[in-house]
């Protein structure tokens, strides 16, 4: 499959390939279901000519099914809120959008689980749940507009990863629709389930490429009964990493920890508790012992939304993921100051102790901060990290979002040809072309 | 009167029972063409024909169920067929999936062929293990030809022990150039057959790879390989104050390359996960030889979580060379509670009561008074006798453990508790723990033979699932000790019975099915850690639709589509990698009336 980066260059490319089946697509569902494409409705600068909000799981798979038979290429989309993710789209004719699928299917809360729609949006979920004292223990970005499926596939997770898992190790079921039309349903709606694969895994992270969530089963926890932050500021790099590090070591069972790094000022180190009251005293006072001589600063919670923050006003930056060990993440921000100052880019990180960091880069000349990523992330990789670029500036010269898959990429295509064997979902905008 | 079909299929039903499947290969040019076989086949199994159009071959278990009576050979251009008998064609030698023709045998007619692990074969397998790898004797071979199920026996062809991942991928790629099937074993341990070696195929023991590689405390991580024991992560790692939190009750002898195969659980998992959420990343040796690596030391590798895939795939997916594992802090305090109630409805109401309290344990437990009277035989444990124990794990800070504690001992007394216990040192914690390890070994004590089944169900369904168990049991009159994860409603119930009285094995086998369809009626699970593997394969059927187990299998066809990788496990029928979906085309031979499709 074509290397699709090349495309980022044709920045108004329509989606025209095969003929949208208009009839066809109405005829699955009502004729306000299908509309046309409008400038709103584009993909990474691919217009696309159609737009089908399927009302059902049944509806979903027909219409792909159908789009599929026509040799459109398909778009799923929740909120669109991470639209630009990934590579521009080789091609985009139809929108597939979940809109219809938001509701919240069952929320057992006795055992702990919910199962719910695609489309249902991470807040109106969650509210769901906080009726009886729960939560799915993720915080992703933009929870008002993100829906579960878009989370899902692009593998948003946040900083309450460090004591409770990823998406990964939050959902336990899972229904998706793929191309030939199958709805193909993996795990239940118990926790404990190792019967047959672990498909949901497979889907997560997969930005649309392998299926179409169309429904999701979370195991969920407790709300906290009461929440405590703190920051400390830290001389360096050196002493930032060695706080995170710290921390980790200890016994505190910390539900946030996270670093702010900027070119401005001197890092900044959050730490978060949940728990009885008891429990917060007694590891605050252990904290402060952990984290002197840094000395502690005024903490509000709105700390933990740095990453989010980090897209505000983002035109002309570019937003990229990276992955390193905890250990190294002086190391890389070192790295990233150093490699910063000579080409005159202005950089932001937040990073978390479980060493998956978000930097936003800015600079005056696009091409320098093209050549800061490209420069970075072999170097990342060289040591078994990775950099996924999320967010280009328009005037950046293109690079590809992903980086290398490394020799599991010929297993990742086959998977990809079993369950999408003609490339009608999302083509050319995952790894290495795929 | 010419015969309905259904008359014909009548007949054919009669003693023997037979059935024709169609077997078809790719175009060779050597002599006619056979694409059919007639088959005795013993047992209920059903298999649809395979479409010739599809180049799709023979499936390889049919050998381990039927006897081959005949060939029908068929002439390519006339379509003509003719029926060769075994006996007339005794240079007849049977293919299996993949297998071409150009192996055929200078016989006339002479058909598929089976790749029997032969002297020219062994010899290859010598040349990547040498001697002291290789077990060839019948009375060595027969130790290895069962795991923790041993109802179910199978004695491979040879057994190898590679010591290195260079001697895996040699052994695999001679595997998949002789269309030899493989099942890797770990300690042996599985209690589903996920390790019983496949008819006609070998074993490849991780045994003798059994070193941690790689210890990093400063990223809480270790790199081993999959013969290291389960429990010895935990004691290298333990000194520096961290440990390996997957515990399955067997982690003094299970194999870490078990648990990636089994997606092995234990007690704690509640609060810790299972083995795959411990996973960082895998070296794969795949299917054909080659190497892949599947995620990564750092998290959130590009591309699909294959390795998230891969762990829980019981062995048919690959074979896992290096297995890098996060390693986890040992917590501040650890309390273990025991609490006594009559009945485990009363014991169900406290669990439920702690999850309702917002508190999440690091394991709730829970013993009916049958496993108890086993523990106590077996360790004396010293349990208080009562109509169900439960125990209650909780770790964490020491002032959070002792506040939580305290919310449980209220809700355990609100909901009957009569006795109730805390462990508070390493030593009194051990001893709590004793009986509940050991009680699966413990049944042993009060019953000659037992099946130890793996359910999952609702936490809120168990009430009535116990009940009904109860009922069930007293029905049959067939004893069942119940011990299980009462947090995340894994059931372990132990069907106890003696297989010398008549009719109690075959009664005992009924009601352990019949409670494993409790669970997926009650919206479980067939299986919460011990697997699928040999033993529950039908029930996967029960538990997933068509199009779920075809998509799955599908995502098996990317690894192993010739299908050499533990090839009968797991699934209750094999889809053939080149299948397309789609409407059913009949064979001209079942047009024709010789072959039928059940």
């Amino acid at each position: 499959m074509q290397n699709a980066f090349e495309m980022a260059s044709l920045p108004t490319a329509t989606g025209k390939g095969a003929a949208v089946p208009w009839n066809d697509l109405r005829a699955i569902a009502s004729a306000e279901q299908v509309r046309s494409a409008g400038p709103s409705d584009r993909v990474a600068g691919v217009q696309p000519e159609a737009v089908f909000e399927p009302g059902s799981e049944k509806e979903l798979a027909a219409a792909l099914h159908c789009a599929d038979a026509a040799g459109l290429s398909v778009v799923p989309r929740g909120g669109g809120t991470k639209t630009s993710w990934g590579n521009p789209p080789m091609r985009a004719d139809l929108i597939l959008s979940m809109a219809r699928l938001n509701g919240v299917i069952e929320h057992a809360w006795a055992d702990l689980t919910v199962s719910v729609e695609a489309g249902c949006t991470f807040q109106r979920l969650q509210n769901t749940l906080s009726q009886h004292g729960q939560r799915i223990a993720i915080d992703p970005l933009w929870p008002e507009h993100a829906t579960i499926g878009g989370i899902l596939s692009t593998n948003d997770s946040g900083t309450l990863r460090i004591r409770y898992g990823g998406l990964r190790d939050l959902i336990i079921g899972m229904t998706i629709a793929l191309p030939d039309g199958t709805l193909a349903s993996s795990g239940g709606k118990v926790v404990k389930n190792v019967a047959g694969y672990d498909l949901p895994k497979l889907a997560t992270g997969a930005l649309g490429t392998l299926g179409v969530i169309t429904r999701a089963v979370f195991r969920l926890h407790p709300l906290p009964h009461n929440l405590r932050s703190f920051t400390f500021e830290t001389r360096d790099l050196t002493d930032a990493n060695r706080l995170m590090l710290a921390v980790q070591d200890s016994k505190l069972a910390h539900t946030g920890l996270q670093a702010r790094y900027s070119e401005e000022r001197t890092p900044a180190v959050d730490v978060r508790f949940e728990g009885t009251d008891a429990g917060i005293a007694a590891q605050t006072e252990t904290l402060r012992k952990l984290a002197a001589p840094a000395a502690e600063a005024a903490n509000s919670d709105s700390v933990w939304q740095a990453r989010q923050e980090l897209w505000s006003s983002a035109e002309a930056a570019a937003i990229a993921k990276f992955s390193v060990l905890p250990a190294s993440v002086a190391e890389t921000c070192g790295r990233i100051r150093l490699l910063a100052d000579s080409l005159g880019v202005q950089w932001r990180a937040v990073v978390q102790g479980t060493g998956l960091g978000w930097l936003r880069l800015e600079a005056s000349s696009a091409p320098a901060i093209h050549q800061l990523l490209h420069t970075l992330r072999p170097e990342l990789e060289h040591v078994g990290g990775s950099l996924v670029v999320l967010h280009r500036p328009a005037a950046m010269p293109a690079i590809d979002a992903w980086g290398s898959g490394g020799d599991a990429f010929p297993l990742m295509l086959s998977v990809k040809q079993q369950l999408d064997p003609r490339g009608t979902l999302n083509p050319g905008r995952f790894i290495e072309g795929i | 009167m010419p015969q309905t079909r259904n008359d014909q299929r009548r007949n054919r039903l009669t003693q023997p029972w037979t059935a024709v499947a169609i077997a078809s290969n790719q175009p060779n040019g050597f002599g006619p063409k056979p694409y059919a076989v007639e088959l005795q086949i013993f047992g209920s199994q059903i298999f649809d024909p395979i479409k010739k159009e599809t180049g799709a071959h023979l499936l390889p278990f049919l050998f381990h169920l039927c006897r081959v009576n005949a060939v029908i050979a068929g002439n390519a251009e006339t379509d003509a067929q003719e029926r060769i008998p075994t006996e007339n064609a005794p240079g007849l030698t049977f293919g299996r999936r993949g297998t071409t023709l150009s192996r055929a045998r200078s016989q006339e007619g002479s058909g598929l062929n089976r790749t029997l692990v032969d002297a020219r074969i062994l010899q290859e397998f010598r040349a990547v293990v040498g001697d002291s790898g290789l077990i060839t004797s019948q009375e060595e071979l027969k130790t290895y030809e069962c795991d923790g199920l041993t109802n179910f026996r199978v004695v491979p062809q040879a057994v190898l022990l590679p010591r290195s991942t260079e001697q895996i991928q040699g052994i695999v790629r001679v595997c998949h150039r002789e269309r030899v099937p493989f099942v890797a074993r770990g300690s042996g341990t599985g209690l589903s057959g996920g390790a019983l070696p496949v008819k006609d195929g070998v074993v490849i023991s991780l045994a003798r790879m059994n070193r941690i590689l790689e210890i990093d405390f400063a990223n809480a991580l270790v790199v081993v390989e999959p013969g290291v024991i389960n429990q010895e992560v935990t004691g290298r790692v333990a000194p520096q104050g961290f440990f390996y939190a997957p515990d399955p009750s067997s982690q003094s002898i299970c194999s870490i390359g078990g648990n990636v195969a089994e997606n092995s659980g234990g007690a704690h998992c509640l609060k810790y996960g299972f083995t795959t959420t411990h996973v960082l990343g895998l070296e794969v040796v795949l299917p054909d030889g080659s190497l892949a690596h599947l995620g990564n030391k750092t998290l959130d590798a590009p591309g699909y979580d294959l390795s998230g895939v891969f762990v829980g795939s019981e062995g048919t997916l690959g074979i896992a060379t290096k297995i890098t594992l996060r390693i986890v802090k040992r917590p501040d305090c650890i309390q273990t509670l025991l609490a006594a109630f009559n009945s485990t409805s009363e014991a169900g109401a406290a669990v439920s009561g702690i999850i309702a309290a917002g508190m999440l344990p690091a394991a709730i437990e829970m013993m009916d008074n049958l496993a108890i009277q086993a523990a106590e035989a077996a360790v004396h444990a010293n349990y208080p006798n009562c109509g169900a124990l439960l125990l209650v794990e909780l770790d964490g800070p020491t002032a959070e453990v002792e506040v939580l504690m305290c919310q449980v001992d209220e809700i355990c007394r609100k909901c009957g508790a009569g006795e109730i216990r805390v462990a508070q040192t390493e030593a009194e914690r051990v001893l709590v723990w004793k009986g509940r390890k050991a009680a699966f070994a413990a049944v042993g004590r009060i019953s000659p033979n037992y099946i130890v089944q793996d359910g999952v169900i609702p936490r809120t369904a168990l009430p009535r699932v116990m009940t009904e168990i109860a009922r069930l049991s007293a029905e049959a009159g067939i004893r069942v000790a119940n011990v299980f994860h009462a947090g995340d409603g894994n059931l372990h119930p132990l069907v106890l019975y003696d297989r010398r009285i008549e009719g109690q094995e075959h009664a005992a086998e009924v009601l352990a099915n019949r409670i494993l369809e409790l669970c997926i009626e009650a919206g479980g699970s067939i299986t919460g850690e011990h697997g699928v593997g040999e033993e529950k394969k039908m029930m996967m059927s029960k538990m997933y639709a068509e199009p779920d187990l075809e998509t799955m299998q599908r995502v098996r066809c990317a690894f192993d589509p010739e299908q050499l990788s533990n090839p009968t496990k797991v699934f209750p029928r094999p889809r053939l990698c080149g299948e397309q979906p789609g409407d059913y085309q009949p064979h001209p031979v079942e047009l024709a009336g010789i072959a039928e499709r059940f």
